[in-house]
């Protein structure tokens, strides 16, 4: 997994709450069998018109908001199925960092898989700082992981809570596969026990 | 210590915590399908690792099978090359796999526990949020993303964060008609989609242990829906008497001492939930989703909400938005919503007994006017029950399309799909915008509620049929 660097960037707004797996990565897309290409269709069905062109409407389209890899969402940001398309399609767009007020749990372990920080803000932060992003679209943020700070353009922020495990494998890159397979003698051990207690599990 | 049954099972696998790592929890089973796993099966090959454990997994192929015309190839080429990648994968793995053709084939949630497959106290994974389903059988059953899938295939375990506790009570009888689907939409509709974040809910009360095996499978399968990873039931008798005989279930001396174990398992008298909610189960009106989230979800007697009938602001656009897509008007009664196509199936809606059930509503109809109705089973298994009790062809001489199994409609991947603003009545778990196909709407409710509105062309109150 890549490594999570200090990012310094502009941030889009998607000021909608509940925004589920299905926005974020429409199911005619999840037939591929590689990791990589959905960037292309984040969001598809509001992205685009019927005839493929651009939707003005949508907010990722707007000009302001393009090359932004600070996500600003409003609350329960990604709910729904577990497809890990939905955090593939968000890191192969480009963003690295999410801000929102709350998240669906499955979504929350898959950002962390592939290198993206899902920030979780107060009600009252996250509203703050829709405001700043809408009055100063085109600002940019400074994500700061290791000291757990985001500052805002107008030199506001706030300090983040995150998991210090999560925090560290993000920082170092770290895949978790084999972080645990550094323990596989505990494993094998568990595994033993688990069958004399539970026989009937492995006839 | 006191210990809620979440706590027991989590005490139990718990292999290890170790410095700069989430808790290590084992894990007993892993359920797979085509959509979420060959990635992970990818990531294993590039690295070099082995499946550690072959006998736990289970897969079948359930979400872009097409669900007729089963002997053509499938048209789609990348929905036949994921299914092909599927095959292969399993074949070089040596992994129990019930492709297309095998009678044993279905949606993973439905085959599973025909074949006694998860037991309780087990901690069951799959990469596919309605894995919930199997707390049914007071197992710890949640879903899991890809990375996470090869996690569970390297290593047995998973790096998890232990959840909070959620008792959810409803006691009282339901009535006539209403049924589990009823009791899931009431709680996602009163807790909310983000309600049971961070929790593990267990359902007691003496309304769930009325619930067939089936109808905690259904209940427990939205527990997602109301944003916990994962929901449980107590095992009791009627858990025993399910298990019992099928495939992967022990028997003998075995069976005994199983049975001992499922029997200490159940939350301690006086252990502690971080959040208890209660239900009076009397109040579950047949429940009819009229937005665009679970939540946004009401009685069959009722209207369907304005903006301005909610006190949160976010609700009140949420409710805007909802009625926008789905192209309703606010204070319509719920009774005037008139559907295009009625789909019976999915892994919350489509065993026996919810065939039973609309089967029974539809016996002696006709489908309205220009509505399309398909019955889906969730199974082989459960194709082949309902046509030796003749279920088929209720179905079909209503006008009803009987179908092979697969996840169909529920997540329109297979071709099964709405067309733009066509309005369906489902028994799915999921009203998102475009789920059943861009431009879709889609309206939650249970069988019998399904079927009702196939015969009116309209939500009708199944109680005053």
């Amino acid at each position: 997994m890549q490594a999570y660097k200090k990012h310094e960037s502009i941030a889009a707004l998607m000021n909608r709450s509940n925004v589920d797996t299905d926005q974020i990565i429409p199911k005619q897309f999840l037939k591929k069998v590689e990791r990589t290409g959905f960037g292309p269709h984040l969001f598809h069905d509001w992205r685009f018109n019927d005839d493929g062109s651009d939707n003005a409407e949508f907010e990722l389209n707007k000009p302001a908001f393009k090359g932004a890899q600070i996500l600003v969402a409003g609350d329960n940001f990604g709910c729904g199925s577990s497809r890990e398309h939905a955090p593939w399609a968000i890191a192969d767009y480009g963003f690295n960092t999410i801000i929102s007020s709350s998240y669906a749990d499955i979504f929350y372990n898959n950002c962390f898989k592939n290198s993206i920080l899902p920030i979780v803000a107060t009600k009252k932060q996250l509203a703050s700082l829709m405001s700043e992003v809408a009055a100063n679209e085109g600002g940019k943020f400074i994500v700061d992981l290791e000291n757990q700070t985001l500052t805002t353009p107008a030199g506001n922020g706030f300090k983040f809570d995150v998991d210090p495990v999560r925090k560290d494998n993000l920082l170092k890159g770290l895949d978790d596969i084999g972080l645990t397979m550094q323990h596989t003698d505990l494993i094998d051990q568990y595994e033993k026990k688990h069958k004399q207690n539970y026989p009937w599990l492995w006839a | 210590m006191k210990k809620t049954m979440y706590e027991k099972i989590w005490d139990s696998h718990l292999v290890a915590e170790v410095a700069g790592q989430a808790p290590l929890l084992y894990v007993d089973r892993h359920l797979m399908h085509e959509v979420t796993s060959p990635q992970a099966f990818e990531g294993l090959r590039l690295a070099k690792r082995k499946v550690r454990n072959p006998q736990s997994i289970l897969a079948t192929m359930d979400h872009c099978v097409p669900t007729k015309d089963r002997d053509l190839p499938i048209a789609d080429p990348i929905a036949k090359k994921q299914v092909e990648t599927m095959a292969q994968n399993c074949e070089e793995n040596g992994l129990n796999l019930y492709d297309m053709k095998n009678p044993n084939n279905g949606v993973i949630h439905i085959v599973v526990p025909e074949h006694g497959f998860v037991h309780p106290g087990m901690v069951v994974v799959c990469g596919d949020s309605h894995t919930a389903t199997h707390g049914a059988f007071g197992a710890l059953a949640f879903g899991i993303g890809t990375s996470e899938v090869e996690h569970v295939m390297a290593t047995q375990t998973l790096p998890q964060q232990k959840s909070k506790n959620m008792l959810i009570q409803i006691d009282g009888e339901l009535s006539k008609y209403a049924s589990a689907k009823d009791i899931a939409l009431a709680i996602t509709g009163k807790i909310g989609t983000a309600g049971g974040n961070g929790h593990v809910i267990e359902y007691a009360g003496s309304a769930i242990t009325k619930l067939s095996m089936e109808g905690r499978m259904t209940l427990c399968n939205m527990a997602i829906e109301a944003g916990a990873r994962a929901g449980l039931v107590a095992p009791d008798e009627k858990t025993y008497s399910y298990l019992k005989g099928r495939e992967f279930t022990p028997s003998g001396a075995s069976w005994d001492q199983a049975l001992a174990y499922w029997k200490s398992l159940p939350s301690d008298d006086g252990a502690v939930y971080d959040t208890i909610i209660t239900l009076d189960a009397a109040e579950i009106e047949p429940q009819v989703t009229w937005g665009t989230s679970p939540e946004q979800v009401t009685g069959i007697s009722n209207i369907i909400p304005a903006p301005e009938d909610f006190d949160d602001e976010i609700k009140q656009q949420a409710c805007a938005n909802a009625l926008d897509y789905m192209g309703l008007t606010a204070h319509t009664k719920i009774t005037d919503i008139p559907v295009d196509l009625i789909f019976i199936g999915s892994c919350t809606n489509g065993r026996i007994e919810d065939f039973r059930i609309a089967a029974e509503v539809t016996k002696g109809t006709k489908i309205a006017d220009k509505v399309t109705a398909i019955a889906v089973p969730g199974s082989y298994h459960v194709k082949k029950q309902a046509e030796d009790e003749g279920l088929d062809k209720i179905f079909i001489d209503a006008g009803w399309e009987w179908r092979e199994p697969g996840c169909s409609m529920c997540l329109a991947m297979n071709g099964d799909e709405l067309t733009v603003g066509q309005r369906s009545a489902s028994t799915s778990n999921r009203n998102f915008e475009g789920r059943q196909g861009k431009g879709g709407r889609t309206h939650l409710v249970s069988p019998a509620m399904a079927a009702a509105a196939a015969t009116a062309g309209h939500f009708v109150d199944i109680r005053k049929l």
